[in-house]
């Protein structure tokens, strides 16, 4: 049963993204987006296409040369380096292809990363990482390294490390590209499971199947969003 | 971002990566320990120095007659010398001593020849006043030193100087032996083991002056060696000639070790100059291992950096880390460092039988320098780690 979005969560208008100036790449070309709560929505594309950098803009990881952008109705396109750190923190949550887990540390201390920048208490928050473990499956390897892992599990680590920030919204940057069919399903299940419990989830992949598990699908060519379905 | 986060995730930065991290605190080490080890070491050496100088070159003045012009034949030195210049404020201790001349008579302490083993020595006869004894801190093994009363009355007693007292197989005066220098007879009364000053005199025999006059004609004292107190010198070797001869001062000649105590702040100066010099070439050699490693860690987390960032780390978050990591790695290594310094000053001191100096605060500003160096060495790497763009970051990887 997928939830019928009533708010918008992540609204683009006309934003633009170029890079360089002899010549000027234009990486978004006045893209129009809006993202409903609770909806999950894939971003399909040829590579180089623009969908990263669409992904990294509605991420406040880089700043749209142009155009405007809002997170549950606030202007956050041109905000300074650090709210929009804030909002990473507090508001997002990421998950990548290569996983980006810190290889030296455990299972939980790389779930626990995620509450160190949001100034949460201290105290609980062991507890706290564990459970996001539970919930993605990973329970028994709490005390693991990464390296132990199987790329599955260490995409699951991920996933619990976005979800512990409590997000509204989870951004999924090909978040089974370095996975095999079996593996990708369990992924995809997981974040169908996510979904369904009521998280905005926007993915990029270039898989035309993993994009039909998603409730709407968005296709980009040469920096703009060329059909929506 | 709260203070135990920031520490956790630095100690955590440090600790996974534990041979890097000991290769790196081992520069700070090696620096830190270098400037401790060399700053203890110059304050050691230039003490036992300032020592020397305060102790014995500082308080020294010795007098002696100015070569005569032709037609004076008034000795320049008066026998009551000693107790002349003793009135004057600043003199611990004075003493004549005066080389006699004995021809060439042998010294012996057997009254037979013996064929076998050597029975006679050419030894030095020194003519000494009672006070000289003190003057030179003359340590008595055994016996006893002569006095006025001796001088005075012209006994033909000796005190032997340690290596004389060897050579002539005089071992102790309880049996109460006696010498011969040519054919008069004397009673040792003592034997000197030690001396501050003169050390000649060690292999000496010292006959009272008043012996020294009667028997052997001395005409009068050769040198007369002043003790003063610190500090007292120069005014005293002002004083001396007039002290002793206020009708012929200009005959005196006085031998002081001049401006004892701008010499020894140079000499101490110096050295410290020098130490430090080299100490802190070492701390720069360390400072820049970790600006190196540090510089190397920032491009091998790059990728770390831009997870971090896209967890919500504001670009000051990650400069501070870096700069705790850098900082700690100085306080650890400018610990150990000290310690290790302390440690050489205090086994070379110990080797060469001398007194281990070293600043207090020494040991405990070397950690708060080692964090510094820390500081400062981690601060480019720092705001290179700061200033990445998270998309950049991220792209490179984990």
């Amino acid at each position: 049963m997928i939830a019928i979005p009533t708010t918008t969560e992540v609204q683009l208008t006309d934003v633009w993204r170029t890079f360089g100036e002899d010549p000027p790449i234009h990486a978004l070309r006045g893209v129009d987006l809006s993202i409903g709560a609770g909806e999950w929505l894939a971003i399909v594309g040829p590579s180089g296409s623009g969908k990263s950098t669409l992904l990294n803009v509605i991420g406040c990881l880089d700043r749209p040369t142009a155009g405007r952008l809002e997170l549950r109705g606030q202007d956050v396109g041109q905000l300074d380096d650090g709210d929009r750190a804030n909002i990473r923190a507090r508001e997002l949550g990421f998950v990548f292809q290569s996983f980006h887990l810190l290889a030296h540390r455990t299972v939980l201390e790389n779930v626990m990363l995620a509450e160190v920048y949001r100034g949460e208490p201290r105290r609980g928050r062991r507890e706290r990482a564990a459970e996001e473990l539970q919930r993605v499956g990973l329970g028994g390897r709490v005390d693991y390294l990464p390296t132990r892992l199987s790329g599955g599990e260490r995409q699951r680590v991920a996933v619990a490390r976005a979800l512990l920030g409590r997000p509204h919204v989870l951004l999924a940057d090909e978040p089974t590209g370095n996975l095999d069919s079996v593996t990708t399903g369990s992924i995809m299940q997981l974040l169908a499971d996510l979904h369904a419990s009521g998280i905005t989830i926007v993915m990029i992949t270039h898989s035309e199947t993993v994009a039909r598990a998603a409730q709407r699908q968005v296709t980009m060519v040469d920096g703009t969003l060329a059909e929506v379905c | 971002m709260r203070a135990g986060d920031l520490l956790d995730e630095s100690l955590a930065g440090l600790v996974t990566r534990p041979g890097r991290t000991a290769l790196t605190i081992l520069g700070t080490v090696i620096g830190l320990g270098a400037l401790v080890a060399t700053l203890g070491l110059s304050r050691t050496a230039s003490n036992r120095i300032v020592g020397r100088f305060d102790e014995v070159a500082a308080t020294e003045i010795q007098l002696t007659s100015r070569p005569q012009a032709l037609g004076e034949i008034d000795p320049a030195l008066p026998w009551n010398g000693p107790s002349l210049i003793r009135r004057l404020e600043g003199v611990a201790a004075a003493g004549n001593t005066t080389a006699v001349d004995t021809g060439d008579a042998l010294i012996r302490t057997a009254p037979v020849r013996d064929p076998i083993r050597q029975t006679e020595f050419r030894l030095a006869v020194q003519a000494v006043s009672p006070g000289l004894f003190e003057a030179i801190h003359a340590d008595v093994a055994n016996g006893r030193l002569f006095d006025e009363g001796h001088s005075a009355r012209g006994d033909r007693v000796v005190v032997l100087g340690r290596t004389a007292a060897a050579r002539l197989g005089i071992a102790t005066v309880s049996n109460q032996p006696a010498l011969a220098i040519g054919d008069d007879v004397f009673s040792v009364i003592g034997i000197v083991e030690d001396v501050t000053r003169q050390h000649e005199l060690l292999a000496s025999v010292m006959i009272p002056e008043g012996t020294a006059a009667a028997d052997y004609r001395l005409a009068s004292p050769e040198l007369l060696l002043v003790e003063t107190d610190i500090g007292a010198t120069q005014l005293i070797a002002q004083m001396a000639p007039l002290a002793v001869r206020p009708d012929a001062a200009h005959v005196i000649k006085v031998a002081a070790p001049a401006e004892q105590r701008r010499v020894r702040d140079n000499v101490e100066s110096d050295l410290e100059l020098l130490f430090l010099f080299l100490g802190g070439i070492s701390l720069l050699v360390g400072a820049i291992g970790i600006a190196n490693v540090t510089l190397v860690s920032v491009m091998e987390r790059t990728g770390e950096i831009g997870l971090r960032r896209a967890l919500g780390a504001h670009r000051r978050h990650i400069a501070v880390q870096f700069l705790a990591e850098s900082a700690t790695m100085g306080t650890v290594g400018g610990v150990i460092g000290a310690s290790l310094g302390t440690l050489v000053v205090v086994g070379v001191a110990a080797a060469q039988q001398w007194t281990p100096v070293l600043d207090p605060e020494l040991p405990l500003l070397a950690p708060l320098v080692g964090a510094v160096t820390g500081l400062v060495a981690g601060l480019y790497p720092a705001l290179r780690a700061a200033s990445m763009e998270p998309v950049d970051s991220l792209r490179s990887g984990t």
